[in-house]
């Protein structure tokens, strides 16, 4: 099958591991990968942050950029969430009939990678080896945006060799939110600690999720308090193999 | 004041007017009626009511009077009014009696106990529903006593809230109250504590047959 | 006019407020466990009921069908109402309403009034206007008496005083009541709470209230309490005076079918509350003989107006959104610098002020969405969220920010530009950069590395390294 990836702006600057990871996986499992450098960035952070105009354009570009694909997939839940449920509603504010009727066509093409995997691909095991002790933090997206349900834990059950431990009060959101890490720097900050503290709980060395945006957040205290813990994209897990590459 | 109210209508107006979305049906798939054998449907009312912190009693058509009686006595209950309406054969038998009629006698507040009746009972919430009809007194009269003694009529018992409602079809502008349990309070460290305002105990008397 | 919510005009930002009360340990401690109870109790009873689902899809419907036909609503209530025996009042603000409600009082010469638990008159600042009338009025409901004997403010919109534990609330209490041997049970607090008010309840002859639900159909009011305080003030005194937002009118009184079954589980986590009175105008021989009803706009139909916004009047009061939201759960209350707190009161109070005050609100979430998820009237809170953040944006002036933003979304617009800026990001953070990590940014984003390391741009780009691979793989 031929997947066309949309990376997302974040994880094409600054976690481009995830991609590669992403684009390795799906060959081992035998499709084919493109990627239209056309893209950028679905404008989620313009649009939550209120800059609602900004981000029209945005969608525009990325309508054009995957008119033609006819799979795609995205390793980020809350860049499908922002498709999935903002995409329509702005195309039709916008009063372009066309692009409103674009979107919806476009919109069942459009997978998150675990809803890739697990739904259009059938998959649980994806032949990956991975030795450590890890706990997954389900992202609010991830959660209530995309519904995954169990579908990443799925996943993970049948890497070889990992130690899959429980993380508590899941549901709980980390503080990240976007910008408002920045703009309720303290509050987030204190969210933070709480899903620290349910991380280190665990003992686990790696901390993953489908979602690299709250990942940095959690690394970067994580980091900062130098426990040692690592964060790492679920497509990473995922795409390893035991063969180093 | 008319100009208010003028003002304020025009304003709502307006503000309806500005675009809707099509105007949907209802839905109303909540479930309307239950399913549960009327065996169940008490056993589940009583361990509601249980965990509310009332207190269950039954009783035979036959022996309500006694049931109650025997309760009173229990609880030393000195002071018992009883509604216009209620039934005269569940009458204990018992000399602290005061018939709402004569609480000219003695204030309100100073009366221990109520004695009622009821319209429906709701089993999936635990709740006994009064309409303050024959039977079940004016709404002060379950209120200020600090005990209220409910008799319940196992055919009375439904098991939803929409079917209380259907029960309650002919009295909608009845004064009705719904009653869960004694008086109680979470606002403490959200717990549920019994008694504040209201009655501290509630005693329910299930009728069988 | 004068639309009022509260002090909130005057209130500090939600930043600067959470600020000092992410300090305050006693007070996060308490409102971690009291949200952990209810959100636990919550769970149980929502979980146990198979069809809440659909209950949810009837309770936002109804809401949506009542607002779409306000003004024919309030008419039918109206006509029912004063049929049955009740006067209605009109209000277009706060001042209005309170002017109505203190020229009732006065004219039946109270001094004094017992008032239930309602959010309207602490929006409309009922209390300081009776007081500056000299009458005075005696909160009943225990948590609403914990504030007011504490002389603080309501910190969550169904149990006021959440922000207290026993010790604190026995203080408050052995201070005010007199009683310096009370003990700090709380079966103790209650009690004491019991004697303080018996006396009251059957002395004032005039009760203030809200209510939950008024019907349309046939002119009732429905008021759902637990401590019974509400049923003496709606049974005992000769007169009664409600206030209501105009949102809270229903059709029907069968739709309690379905309130009635959301309200309690969200609220308290409860199967049902200990009490729900249901009442039409005047009764003869029971309770009082007088019933007035204040219907309040106070920026609602502002609201209203707002086909984007407007499921913000669906809300019914419950207060799980403020349980479940981890923002409020840091914070408590307070921070939100309105008598409404929490998620839902980070899109209200903007709105009835016209979006003129409370701007720093709608950016008092992380859009986590679990708000949504527990409202019972599904009110889709985080998208009205950033719906007010659009128009907050839109009436703004320039700023660092929004320079920032517009720069970054013309980056985006170009795939060129975009790769331009990935590679200048590169050089600009070198400057930054210390043992591998980012760990001191300068302006706002000096909020970032306040508490967390940030890795530096990597040296290739994901793109780049694909173009490197194509290349190579000719
Ligand atoms: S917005 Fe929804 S959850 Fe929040 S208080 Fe209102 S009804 Fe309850």
């Amino acid at each position: 099958m031929q997947i066309t990836l949309f990376i997302t702006c974040y994880n094409d600057t600054l976690f481009p591991e995830t991609g590669i990871s992403v684009v390795r996986l799906l060959e081992r499992l035998g499709h084919e990968v493109v990627f239209p450098l056309a893209q950028t960035c679905c404008g989620q952070m313009h649009y939550n942050t209120g800059y609602q105009q900004e981000a029209l354009p945005l969608m525009r570009q990325f309508v054009e950029t995957f008119r033609n694909a006819e799979t795609i997939c995205i390793p980020s839940s809350s860049c499908v969430a922002m498709i999935r449920d903002h995409y329509p509603k702005m195309a039709e504010a916008s009063g372009d009939a066309a692009l409103a009727e674009e979107v919806a066509a476009l919109l069942p093409r459009v997978f998150e990678l675990t809803e890739l995997l697990t739904d259009k691909l059938g998959l649980e095991d994806v032949g990956a080896y991975y030795p450590h002790r890890v706990t997954y933090h389900a992202s609010c997206h991830s959660l209530r945006g995309l519904q995954l349900g169990d579908r990443p834990l799925r996943l993970l059950r049948k890497v070889r060799g990992i130690d899959l431990v429980e993380l508590a009060n899941i549901d709980q959101c980390c503080g990240f939110g976007g910008t408002f890490a920045v703009k309720n720097g303290e509050v987030s900050a204190a969210m933070l600690a709480e899903k620290m503290r349910c991380v280190e709980n665990t003992g686990a060395e790696i901390c993953t999720a489908v979602d690299n945006s709250c990942l940095m957040h959690i690394f970067g205290g994580l980091h900062r308090q130098r426990t040692g813990i690592r964060t790492v994209h679920l497509a990473e897990i995922l795409a390893s193999d035991g063969s180093g590459a | 004041m008319a100009e208010t109210r003028e003002l304020m209508l025009a304003r709502i107006r307006e503000a309806i007017a500005v675009q809707h979305g099509p105007e949907l049906p209802l839905p109303r798939d909540y479930e309307r009626q239950g399913s549960l054998s009327a065996e169940a449907r008490v056993e589940t009312l009583l361990d509601r009511l249980r965990e509310y912190d009332a207190q269950i009693y039954e009783a035979s058509s036959e022996n309500v009077a006694t049931t109650v009686t025997n309760l009173c006595r229990q609880r030393q209950v000195k002071s018992l009014v009883v509604p216009e309406g209620f039934p005269a054969e569940w009458l204990p038998a018992f000399g602290g009696m005061i018939p709402e009629g004569e609480l000219d006698r003695k204030p309100l507040s100073e009366i221990e106990a109520v004695l009622t009746t009821c319209t429906v009972a709701i089993a999936h919430t635990g709740s006994l529903v009064l309409r303050h009809g024959p039977g079940e007194g004016t709404r002060r009269l379950t209120l200020l006593p600090d005990l209220h003694i409910c008799i319940v009529r196992e055919e009375q018992v439904v098991e939803t809230v929409p079917e209380a409602f259907d029960a309650l079809r002919e009295y909608v502008t009845a004064p009705i109250t719904f009653i869960s349990g004694p008086s109680a309070t979470a606002d403490i460290e959200m717990t549920r504590i019994r008694g504040v305002h209201g009655p501290r105990y509630l005693d329910v008397v299930l009728v069988r047959g | 006019m004068s639309i009022r919510v509260g002090e909130s005009a005057s209130a500090p930002s939600f930043q600067q407020a959470a600020l000092a009360l992410l300090d305050d340990t006693q007070l996060r401690r308490n409102v971690r466990h009291a949200t952990d109870v209810i959100t636990r109790k919550r769970g149980l009873v929502v979980g146990e009921q198979a069809d809440w689902q659909a209950l949810r899809d009837a309770g936002s419907a109804i809401k949506r069908h009542t607002l779409r036909h306000l003004d024919e609503y309030l008419l039918q209530f109206e006509q029912a109402f004063t049929a049955a025996g009740g006067h209605v009042h009109w209000a277009t603000d706060a001042d209005e309403a309170n002017r109505i409600i203190v020229g009732l009082v006065k004219q039946h010469g109270g001094k004094e009034v017992i008032k239930i638990k309602t959010m309207t008159s602490d929006e409309i600042g009922l209390n300081p206007a009776l007081e500056a009338a000299g009458i005075h009025p005696h909160e009943t409901d225990l948590a609403d008496m914990i504030v007011q004997l504490g002389a603080d403010k309501p910190s969550h919109i169904v149990v006021p005083a959440l922000h207290k534990n026993r010790q604190q609330v026995r203080e408050i209490f052995a201070r005010a009541m007199n009683l310096p041997d009370l003990g700090d049970r709380p079966e103790d607090l209650t009690a004491a709470a019991r004697r303080y008010l018996r006396e009251k309840f059957l002395k004032v002859k005039i009760g203030v209230s809200g209510a939950n639900f008024l019907i349309a159909e046939t002119g009732g009011v429905c008021i759902v309490e637990s401590e019974g305080n509400g049923r003496m003030c709606l049974t005992l005194p000769e007169v009664l005076v409600a206030v209501a937002g105009i949102e809270k009118v229903i059709p029907r009184f069968a739709d309690l079918e379905v309130m009635l079954q959301l309200l309690p589980r969200s609220a308290t986590g409860e199967r049902m509350n200990p009490y729900n009175s249901i009442w039409t105008g005047v009764h003869e021989g029971d309770g009082p003989r007088e019933f007035h009803l204040v219907l309040l706009d106070n920026g609602r139909t502002k609201v209203l107006a707002n086909p984007e916004a407007r499921e913000t009047l669906h809300c019914i009061r419950c207060g799980a959104c403020l349980n479940t939201c981890p923002v409020y759960r840091q914070t408590g209350g307070h921070a939100y610098g309105s008598i409404y707190a929490g998620p839902i009161g980070a899109i209200l109070t903007p709105q009835l002020h016209g979006m003129q005050h409370s701007q720093s609100l709608p950016y008092a979430s992380s859009l986590c969405g679990a708000c949504y998820e527990v409202c019972p009237v599904k009110i889709n809170i985080p998208e009205v969220l950033v719906h007010l953040r659009g128009k907050i944006v839109e009436e703004q002036s320039a700023n660092v920010e929004s320079v920032a933003m517009k720069a970054m979304a013309m980056v985006f617009r170009s795939p060129r530009r975009f790769e331009a800026a990935q590679r200048l990001g590169r050089i600009g953070q070198w400057p930054f950069i210390s043992g591998g990590w980012i760990r001191n940014l300068p302006g706002m984003l000096g909020n970032w590395t306040a508490v967390r390391d940030l890795k530096p741009m990597p040296q290739q780009s994901f793109r780049e390294w694909w173009k490197q691979r194509e290349k190579s793989n000719g």
